[in-house]
C-alpha cells in the first residue's frame, strides 16, 4: 500500500520487539466472534491514475461550461489563483488546531488576521475563528442570545434562508427554545408591525438576514431599535459576504452570523463553507467557537495563542457554550486570502460590479415582460421575478443553452407561485443575461 | 540583538508583520475585467444602505500576499514535516491525489442547487461513499450531512431522541464515561439530555456493575468511545450493548478512534446502534489547521427513518436524486449536503486502499502504538497496563517528582523535531501523555521518537530547568497565555485606536 512506510521485515522486527508472534495478537482484545474473517466488501485498491480517471468522469457534465444565475445561499465568484496556491501548502493544510503555539504561529497569526478583517467588515468588536457554516452559526447565535438575556424565545424572519431555518428548528427543538416567525412585507423587507407584535418580554433573540433570501437589504437600524426597545438582541445573518463591500454593515446588531463562502471558497456542491460569528466586546464570553488572542513570549516578542477557552467543551464539558470542536480553519484561510487580495478598494469595486450586473439583469427581465417582485427596497446581487411560465420550464430551456436559470421559489415559498430568485455576480456575462431575458418573457 | 535588523535570530525564516502593518493606500493585488453592463451609482441604488468606506481593510500587492502567507506557513509544524502523534486526532498522511480530485472543476464549481440532471457525478460520489462507509462500519444506513465529529455526535443523539420519542418517551439522560471527549457531554446537553458520569474500572474500561446499576428507563443512551481514549478496546462491548438494550436504551459509539478498527471488526456487528465517523481522522481528509472536518453518522435500520433530510436515492428512471419527503426525519443539521469536498477526499482514500490496504493501515497503526509503548515502558509511567490499540497513554508521574509536567515534556519534544502528543487528556489520567503515532510513521521515525522521549526523561533527571524552559529552538519562546485571557486582544487595531482604549 503506497501510503504505508513499512516493509514486511520492519513489521516482523517490530512485532518481535513488542514480544508477540503475529499482528493478530495485538487485536486479541477484540472478542473473536466480532473479528472480521474476510475482506470488507468494497472495491479493490485503485491505482492513482484510476482514481483520477474515476473522479474526472464524475466531474464531467457538471457545472463546467455553464453560466449560472443561482445564488440562494451559495455564490459563484471568481477565486484568485493565489488562494489555492497558498492553502495547498502542506504547512497549512496538514496541521491541526494550534494547541502548541510555538509551532503554530502561522495558523494562529492568520486566524488573528481573519478575526480582525471580519471585525472591520461587519462593524463588530470581536469575531471567532469560524463556525461550520452560516446555517449552524445562525442557530448557535440564537442560543447565545438566550444565554445572554436569560430569556428563551426566538423570532426568526421568514426571509432568512429556508435551510438555515430548518437547521435552527433542529437545534432549538431540545433547547426549550420556541421559535416564532415574522413575515416579509410587500417590499420584501421584514414587516416591522408584525415584528413589534411578535416580540414579547420572553424573546431572547431576533434573527434576520440582510441581504435577505430575496436579495433585499433590510433596514437594520430600524429593526434594531424595535428589538432593543423590547430588551431582546438582534442577530443579523449575512449569506452573501461580498455585499459588505458596498452595503452598510449591520453595526446596530448585537451578533452578526455570517457565511463567508463568497470570499474565495469553491461552491463545491455545498461545502465545506465557512461560518463566522462576530459580536460586541461585552458578549464575548458567551460566544461559541475558538478565539485567537495576542500576547507576548518570554522575551517580550509578539505572538498569538488560542484563548478564552473556558467557554469551550474540552474545559467546560456539558456546561460549554457549544459542543463545537473542529471548525473550518482552512476555509477561513481561503477567506482571509480573498479579503486580502481585494482589500479595502477591491471589495468595493467587486461589490459594485455585482450590483451593476444584477441591476442590469433586473431591468432587462422587466423589459422582457417579467414582473419584478419586492421592487420597493434596495437590493444587492439577487432579485425575484414573477413569470407567467413555470420557472422550472424556463430553466429547462435555458439548460439547453448551457445556462443554469434562477432558483424557483415555490420549493420553499409555495405562495410565491412562479416566482424565482436570480443572482448575478461579477462572473455573469451580459450575453448570458440577454439570453436569459429572452426566455423569462414567455 | 541588533534592534535595527527585524529578523528572527534563531530561525531561518523572516519575521512577518500583520497584514494591516504591511498595508498602504493605493497598493493592490486585483484587477477586475471591464464592466460589460452600464455603471451604476451605489448611492442612488442603495440610498441610506450604501457603505461609505471599508475601515482598515488591508491594501497590499500580490507578491506581498504570497510572501506573507508563505512565511506564516513556515512557522507551522505539520504532518508533512514529521511525526504528529497528537492522541485522539489521528494525524495521518493526507494523500495528494485527494486534493487534486477535490479541485476538479466539475466538482469544485458545482452549485448545490444546480439541477440533479447535471449533478449525477456528485450524487454518485455521495452514494458510493455512503455504501462503503456502511460496509466498513457494519451499519445499515448513513447521513453525510454533519460537518464535523461533534456535529455528528449531535446528529446521532438527536437520532436516538427522535427514535425514542416515536416510541412515546424521549427519556432524560445520557451516560458518558469519565474518559470521554469533552464534546460528548456538551453534545448531550445540546440535545436536551442530562449527563450522568460513568466511572471506569481499574483496567480503564466501562465497569459493567456500575453500568447495570445506572441504566434504567430514564437512560436514552450510552455514548462510548471504542477503543476508548486510553486506547483500550472495550472487551465487554457486547455485554454493554445488552445491558442497554435490555432497558430500551441505545448504544452510541464515538468513532473518533475508528483507525484502530477498520477492516478488523465492525461496530455494527458488536452491538452499536449509532455512531459517527471523523473523515478527517480515519479517512485522511486534511485537518487544515483546525478544520474543515466531516462527521457522517451511521445507524441501524430502526433509526433510518429519522435521518436528516435529504438522502440520496435512486429514482425510478435509474438516475440519482435527493429525497426530501421524509416525514419522520429529525430535520436538517446543516444547509445543503454537508462538507462535500471532504466526501470526495474520503472516497479517494478508500479507493486507494481497497480492503487489503484498509486492514493493513489499521494493523500498522496498532503496531506503531504498541511499539512505542514497549519502547517507553519504564522511562514513563503507564497507568493502565491493559492492551493498547492505536494509541497509548502514559503519565508524567515519574517526571513530576522533579517538578516537570506533561506540558513541559511536550515543549521539549518540539526541540527534537516532533509535534507533541496530546497533553493532559484523558482527564482520568493525571498528567496524561497521550500518543497516537498513526500508520503513517515508519519504524525509523518511531525509533527516533522513542529516543527523543527517553532523552527527555534523562534530561528531567539531570537538568530539569532546561526542560522547563523549552522549547529552545523555536522562533518564539513560551507564550503568556494568562495575559492573553486576562486582557484579551482579539483583533488588530491601528495604534492610535489601540492606545485610546
Amino acid at each position: 500500500m503506497r501510503y504505508l512506510p513499512k516493509s514486511e521485515s520492519d513489521r516482523e522486527v517490530m512485532l518481535r520487539q513488542i514480544g508477540v508472534k503475529s499482528i493478530d495478537d495485538l487485536f486479541a482484545a477484540i472478542p473473536p466472534e466480532y473479528r472480521l474473517k474476510g475482506d470488507l466488501k468494497i472495491p479493490r485498491a485503485y491505482a492513482e491514475s484510476e482514481i483520477v480517471e474515476f473522479f474526472r468522469d464524475c466531474a464531467t457534465g457538471s457545472a463546467q461550461g455553464y453560466a449560472t444565475f443561482l445564488g440562494a445561499g451559495a455564490y459563484s465568484h471568481y477565486r484568485p489563483v493565489v488562494i489555492d496556491s497558498l492553502v495547498s501548502r502542506g504547512e497549512f493544510f496538514t496541521a491541526y488546531t494550534p494547541y502548541q503555539p510555538e509551532i503554530a504561529q502561522g495558523t494562529l497569526q492568520s486566524i488573528f488576521e481573519f478575526q480582525s478583517m471580519i471585525c472591520e467588515l461587519t462593524g463588530m468588536d470581536v469575531a471567532n475563528a469560524s463556525m461550520y457554516d452560516g446555517s449552524t452559526g445562525a442557530a448557535e447565535a440564537l442560543m447565545m442570545a438566550a444565554r445572554l438575556t436569560g430569556r428563551h424565545k426566538s423570532v426568526v424572519a421568514t426571509s432568512v434562508h429556508p435551510e438555515y431555518r430548518e437547521v435552527i428548528a433542529t437545534y432549538a427543538r431540545y433547547q426549550g427554545m420556541p421559535i416564532s416567525t415574522v413575515a416579509y412585507g410587500k417590499n420584501g423587507r421584514v414587516d416591522l408591525d408584525a415584528l413589534e407584535k411578535g416580540i414579547d418580554n420572553e424573546t431572547a433573540g431576533v434573527l434576520i438576514q440582510s441581504p435577505n433570501f430575496f436579495g433585499t437589504i433590510e433596514d437594520v437600524a430600524a429593526i434594531a431599535d424595535l428589538v432593543h426597545k423590547k430588551g431582546a438582541l438582534l442577530i443579523v445573518s449575512i449569506a452573501e459576504a461580498v455585499s459588505l463591500g458596498i452595503v452598510k454593515p449591520p453595526v446596530e446588531a448585537d451578533i452578526v452570523s455570517m457565511e463567508a463562502q463568497s470570499f474565495g471558497v469553491p461552491l463545491g456542491f455545498g461545502g465545506p463553507y465557512c461560518g463566522v460569528m462576530a459580536t460586541k466586546d461585552k458578549f464575548v464570553r458567551q460566544m461559541p467557537g475558538r478565539l485567537v488572542g495576542q500576547t507576548l513570549d518570554r522575551n517580550g516578542k509578539r505572538g498569538f495563542v488560542l484563548t478564552l477557552s473556558t467557554r469551550e467543551q474540552h474545559i467546560r464539558r456539558e456546561k460549554a457554550t457549544s459542543n463545537i470542536c473542529t471548525n473550518q480553519a482552512l476555509v477561513a484561510l481561503m477567506c482571509s486570502i480573498f479579503m486580502t487580495v481585494y482589500g479595502r478598494e477591491g471589495l468595493k469595486d467587486l461589490a459594485k460590479q455585482n450590483l451593476a450586473k444584477a441591476h442590469y439583469a433586473a431591468g432587462e427581465f422587466k423589459k422582457a415582460g417579467a414582473t419584478l417582485l419586492f421592487d420597493g427596497a434596495p437590493r444587492f446581487n439577487e432579485f425575484v421575478i414573477l413569470t407567467k411560465t413555470d420557472p422550472y420550464a424556463i430553466n429547462d430551456k435555458l439548460l439547453g443553452q448551457r445556462i443554469i436559470g434562477g432558483f424557483p421559489l415555490k420549493k420553499f415559498y409555495p405562495d410565491l407561485g412562479n416566482a424565482s430568485l436570480w443572482c448575478c455576480t461579477e462572473t455573469t456575462a451580459k450575453a448570458s443575461i440577454d439570453a436569459a431575458a429572452k426566455e423569462v418573457a414567455l | 540583538m541588533n534592534k535595527k535588523i527585524r529578523k528572527a535570530t534563531t530561525h531561518i525564516s523572516q519575521n512577518e508583520v500583520l497584514l494591516f502593518e504591511r498595508s498602504s493606500a493605493g497598493k493592490k493585488a486585483y484587477e477586475l475585467p471591464p464592466l460589460d453592463v452600464p455603471e451604476v451609482d451605489p448611492a442612488t441604488l442603495l440610498g441610506a444602505q450604501a457603505r461609505q468606506d471599508l475601515g482598515h481593510m488591508p491594501e497590499v500587492s500580490e507578491v506581498e500576499i504570497i510572501r506573507h502567507f508563505t512565511r506564516l506557513s513556515t512557522w507551522n509544524y505539520a504532518v508533512d514535516h514529521g511525526m504528529y502523534p497528537l492522541g485522539s486526532c489521528t494525524m495521518k498522511y493526507n494523500p495528494r491525489v485527494n486534493e487534486v480530485v477535490a479541485r476538479l472543476t466539475g466538482l469544485a464549481e458545482a452549485h448545490p442547487y444546480q439541477p440533479e440532471r447535471i449533478s449525477q457525478g456528485a450524487l454518485r460520489i455521495l452514494k458510493m461513499l455512503s455504501e462503503q462507509l456502511i460496509e466498513i462500519t457494519g451499519m445499515d444506513a448513513i447521513t453525510l450531512q454533519p460537518a464535523a465529529g461533534a456535529h455528528g455526535e449531535l446528529t446521532g443523539i438527536l437520532l436516538v431522541r427522535a427514535y425514542l420519542e416515536s416510541l412515546g418517551n424521549p427519556r432524560k439522560k445520557v451516560l458518558i464515561p469519565d474518559s470521554a471527549h469533552g464534546t460528548n457531554p456538551a453534545t448531550a446537553a445540546m440535545a436536551g439530555y442530562a449527563v450522568e458520569n460513568l466511572k471506569s474500572n481499574a483496567a480503564g474500561m466501562v465497569d459493567i456493575a456500575s453500568l447495570v446499576a445506572q441504566v434504567n428507563e430514564d437512560v436514552a443512551a450510552l455514548m462510548l468511545t471504542n477503543p476508548n481514549t486510553l486506547g483500550v478496546f472495550e472487551q465487554e462491548i457486547h455485554k454493554i450493548a445488552e445491558v442497554l438494550h435490555a432497558k430500551g436504551a441505545l448504544l452510541y459509539m464515538d468513532g473518533a478512534n475508528m483507525n484502530a478498527l477498520v477492516g478488523k471488526t465492525r461496530p455494527g456487528d458488536f452491538g452499536v446502534d449509532v455512531m459517527h465517523l471523523n473523515l478527517h481522522k480515519t479517512f485522511s481528509t486534511p485537518h487544515g489547521g483546525g478544520g474543515p472536518g466531516s462527521g457522517p453518522v451511521a445507524c441501524k435500520k430502526i433509526l433510518e427513518p429519522f435521518l436528516p433530510s435529504p438522502v440520496v436515492v435512486t429514482k425510478p428512471d435509474g438516475t440519482l436524486g435527493f429525497d426530501y419527503n421524509r416525514p419522520k426525519s429529525l430535520g436538517r443539521v446543516r444547509m445543503f449536503y454537508g462538507n462535500f469536498g471532504m466526501h470526495i477526499r474520503a472516497l479517494a482514500y478508500i479507493m486507494a486502499n481497497g480492503p487489503d490496504g484498509l486492514r493493513q493501515t489499521t494493523e500498522d497503526a496498532v503496531l506503531n502504538a504498541n511499539y512505542i509503548r514497549k519502547g517507553l515502558e519504564g522511562a514513563y509511567d503507564l497507568p493502565y497496563k491493559t492492551p493498547t490499540m492505536h494509541e497509548v497513554v502514559f503519565s508524567d508521574h515519574i517526571q513530576s517528582q522533579k517538578g516537570i509536567k506533561t506540558g513541559d515534556i511536550a515543549k521539549r519534544l518540539i526541540d527534537y523535531g516532533f509535534h507533541p502528543y496530546t497533553v493532559s487528556f484523558p482527564l482520568v489520567v493525571h498528567g496524561a501523555i497521550m500518543i497516537e503515532p498513526t500508520e503513517s510513521e515508519s519504524k525509523e521515525s518511531c525509533d527516533m521518537f522513542v529516543e527523543a522521549m527517553k532523552d527527555i526523561a534523562e534530561e528531567v533527571e539531570e537538568h530539569p530547568e532546561f526542560v522547563l524552559e523549552a522549547p529552545h529552538n523555536t522562533r518564539i519562546s513560551r507564550l503568556d497565555e494568562t495575559m492573553a485571557a486576562r486582557k484579551p486582544i482579539l483583533r488588530w487595531k491601528p495604534q492610535s485606536e489601540a492606545a485610546g482604549k
